[in-house]
């Protein structure tokens, strides 16, 4: 035996003294003494896209049950309604959804709109659906940025966060904001569109057409990306389903359904645009790599309605953008449950009013929630260093989550 | 199906276990059809209720849209089922009332998977107990918090592990 290797067997001896190491029992399967370890991850850890807390429960590197924690970041949204008047409400709504704050007032003000059936000025819906998409556009290039990141790729994140500021830019143009609008009111915006947004949505659209193919190349493609992704995390349509997964979670199983072709909102029936579902030509169906495919692929259907609206969009139109805000937002006894989609899937609103200017209740189906209650059931069998990937793949904003 | 077609159909099947149909009038016609709903006379069939909605193949309510609670401040608590099948296009909604103390109807976790976080936080926000849930903890809320805060009777407490609550 060389002296190398029998000095070395020897430390290894002196090391674990108490518990001597027999090799050749060591290789005898069956023998190996396993214990179920408790991995707590988070809730600060840059992976959880937020404060969320993990409890994995592992077997070696496999992970046998994770136990999600939320709550960080709860801010008793649904609390604080039953002491606010409905417009203002608005601004928490922003604060749910950060990433995606427009969606979601578009949601809060289609629901509480058809509480009161008022009918919205044409150019309004014009600008809300642009506004919802271009916003659609920037949510899932963090998705995307933030989820190659995930996966060890630096370079699409930068690119994703350049289109994305052009974006907030024609935000903070038209109402001053970049994150937290206030935009959209019940009946109406608050301010008109500014003249040069139409113009830079032009200059946007071609740009954005020539990130998403460069996306595709640097990551969507990419060797590395595809091994780490695909056939991960593989979540069943009919799971997906009865499980309450929407938005891409859902579409990436092959399900087709899309609130804004199902059920219809605002003018989406006016435009031309493909429901986005997952391919089993390219990987597994509803696995981590599907959910990135579709977020891909949406963002190319969004920029083909932001084309649309440009074409009809009603230059010449001088309606006052507030025209048909009531005096007295105050909606007839009742009750609604109201959904659009937003970027991460199906954003509901369940209000009821019992005639007050402010809400007797008002309860959120958060699609961030329903969607992150999904993940002890697709990373299962997993490995430890896929939960990440699974996670990230899930999009999900702990703001909604926790609300 | 239409929702009166719906409606029919479970009042053939439950019976007295079911109560009257509340149906919007006026408003948008978006609010008639997701505003109305179907009251449960009898709370403790509620499961039984849920799998007959889920696996009966003309209804085929597969998609538990949402799952709320409510309270009534005359004593009572609801808890309202919005329910959809993705493959017919048709939605209902169906609530039950029950007493506020001691609250407590079975679970449909069993029936529909994504029952089980709206119940959590049900049962954390307004205190209502869900028989045969397997994993019954608060969602949001620290597991030692003091009340259910969205029954209209809540009192926030002064304090809370020693430290003055603001406001």
């Amino acid at each position: 035996m060389p002296e190398i290797l029998e000095r070395r067997m020897m430390s290894s001896s002196t090391l674990h003294a108490s518990a001597p190491l027999h090799a050749p029992e060591m290789v005898e399967h069956g023998r190996l003494r396993t214990e179920e370890m408790v991995l707590n991850m988070g809730p600060q850890h840059p992976s959880t896209h937020g404060v969320l807390r993990l409890e994995v429960v592992l077997d070696g590197e496999v992970v046998v049950d994770v136990i999600p924690h939320i709550g960080y970041l709860h801010r008793c949204f649904e609390k604080h309604t039953e002491h606010l008047t409905y417009p203002q409400i608005i601004p928490y709504v922003d604060r749910m959804d950060y990433i995606a704050a427009m969606s979601g007032e578009h949601g809060y003000v289609t629901a509480v709109e058809r509480m009161m059936n008022i009918e919205v000025p044409e150019k309004v819906e014009y600008i809300r659906v642009l506004f919802a998409e271009l916003q659609r556009i920037a949510s899932h290039l963090i998705a995307i940025g933030t989820y190659g990141l995930d996966a060890g790729a630096f370079t699409p994140f930068l690119y994703c966060f350049r289109d994305r500021e052009t974006i907030l830019e024609m935000f903070e143009k038209t109402c001053g904001a970049r994150f937290l609008y206030n935009y959209m009111w019940v009946g109406g915006l608050s301010h008109d569109l500014h003249p040069d947004v139409l113009g830079m949505c032009r200059d946007f659209v071609k740009k954005s057409r020539e990130t998403h193919r460069e996306i595709n190349e640097l990551l969507t493609f990419n060797h590395i990306f595809v091994q780490r992704t695909a056939g991960i995390g593989v979540l069943d349509p009919q799971v997906a389903v009865n499980a309450g997964a929407s938005g891409p979670m859902l579409r990436s199983t092959g399900v087709e359904w899309d609130i804004r072709k199902n059920d219809p909102y605002s003018i989406y029936d006016r435009f031309d645009f493909e429901v986005a579902v997952g391919s089993s030509k390219l990987a597994t169906l509803g696995d981590a790599f599907n959910r990135h495919w579709v977020r891909m692929l949406e963002w190319e259907q969004s920029l083909n309605i932001i084309e649309q609206i440009l074409e009809q969009y009603p230059v010449h139109d001088t309606t006052d953008v507030q025209s048909a805000i009531p005096k007295r937002i105050k909606p007839p006894v009742g009750e609604i449950y109201s959904r659009t989609e937003t970027p991460r899937g199906e954003l509901g609103y369940y209000i009821v009013s019992k005639g007050d200017v402010k809400p007797w209740r008002v309860k959120v189906r958060s699609p961030a929630f329903s969607n992150l209650s999904i993940l002890p059931i697709i990373s299962r069998g997993y490995l430890v260093a896929d939960l990440v990937v699974i996670l990230g793949s899930i999009d999900i904003v702990l703001g909604e989550v926790d609300r | 199906m239409t929702q009166h077609e719906i409606v029919g159909q479970l009042h053939a099947a439950f019976g007295e276990r079911l109560g009257a149909w509340r149906e919007m009038t006026g408003g948008s016609s978006y609010q008639r059809r997701m505003g109305s709903h179907l009251e449960i006379a009898d709370p403790s069939s509620i499961r039984d209720l849920a799998f007959y909605l889920r696996d009966d193949p003309s209804l085929d309510f597969n998609n538990l849209m949402l799952l709320s609670s409510l309270d009534n401040a005359d004593g009572t608590l609801s808890i309202v089922y919005h329910v959809e099948s993705t493959r017919l296009g048709h939605q209902i909604a169906l609530k039950a009332t029950f007493s506020a103390e001691d609250a407590s109807v079975p679970s449909v976790t069993s029936v529909w998977a994504h029952a089980n976080w709206h119940e959590r936080e049900a049962w954390d926000m307004m205190g209502i107990h869900f028989e045969g849930h397997p994993d019954l903890r608060r969602m949001l809320l620290d597991e030692d918090y003091p009340g259910h805060p969205l029954r209209k009777d809540f009192k926030e407490p002064d304090f809370y592990h020693g430290m003055k609550v603001p406001y």
